[in-house]
């Protein structure tokens, strides 16, 4: 058994909610991104269009801490069940995490432009 | 526990039925999803750069390597999807039975190569 204190909500329950809640906004912002780019003629004035909406900034943003949460854990899990050794597992998460939180301060630079 | 016990650990030897093989799918596009947000972060901060950084990101995706990359991420994406969605219809307690989930696994194995070809044929 390993010990739980690496998991994000405390508790299986908690994880189980956030895994699924980030999964419905993932699932919805894949969708609308892929409709966007598959049926609108895509070119520099709409794309940039589309990522100027305050509205869009925020679903991706929103989206990004989705990836964040969802990955999060989701790789937990996998991690804990097959890498055994504490110290290569937690190096591995902290890497995780740490990648995780690049992905979402990059994204709002590229949103907001700073 | 009893150390006696036949022990057969030969990966090798294993069944794995259908739905194992979309759970361990389920994992790997996760990962492949995860490490791919870096390459389509790239893209859209690029694009989003300027007038000239869409143009760059237009001319490097009419490379083959930058277009298998995105058919890899895109693969992964849309399996992921796919099986997430089988996953939420179980939480709704639908294909829950032996018989049902391993009709639900085919019909995600079915349904993910369609749209990865799909995806295919858009990319190229």
């Amino acid at each position: 058994m390993v010990s739980s204190v690496t998991n994000l909500g405390r508790s299986g329950v908690f994880d189980w909610l956030i895994q699924r809640v980030t999964a419905y906004v993932l699932a919805l912002y894949t969708l609308f991104l892929l409709g966007f780019m598959v049926f609108s003629d895509v070119n520099y004035e709409t794309w940039t269009a589309l990522f100027s909406q305050t509205w869009f900034r925020i679903f991706t943003l929103l989206a990004l801490l989705s990836i964040g949460a969802h990955a999060w854990v989701g790789l937990w899990t996998v991690t804990t069940d097959y890498i055994k050794a504490m110290a290569p597992r937690f190096l591995v998460q902290a890497l995780c995490g740490l990648t995780m939180f690049v992905y979402v301060i990059w994204g709002i630079q590229i949103l907001w432009g700073l | 526990m009893n150390s006696k016990r036949p022990v057969n650990l030969d990966l090798g030897k294993f069944h794995f039925p259908l739905p194992a093989i979309t759970s361990i799918l389920h994992r790997i596009s996760g990962i492949i999803i995860f490490v791919g947000v870096a390459f389509l972060l790239y893209g859209l901060d690029l694009s989003l750069s300027g007038e000239d950084g869409y143009a760059r990101v237009s001319e490097l995706l009419d490379s083959f390597l930058a277009k298998l990359i995105i058919w890899g991420i895109l693969s992964a994406l849309l399996y992921h999807l796919v099986a997430g969605i089988k996953h939420l219809l179980m939480d709704m307690g639908i294909a829950e039975e032996l018989e049902s989930g391993l009709l639900a696994s085919k019909i995600t194995v079915v349904v993910s190569i369609v749209l990865i070809i799909l995806a295919g044929v858009w990319v190229w």
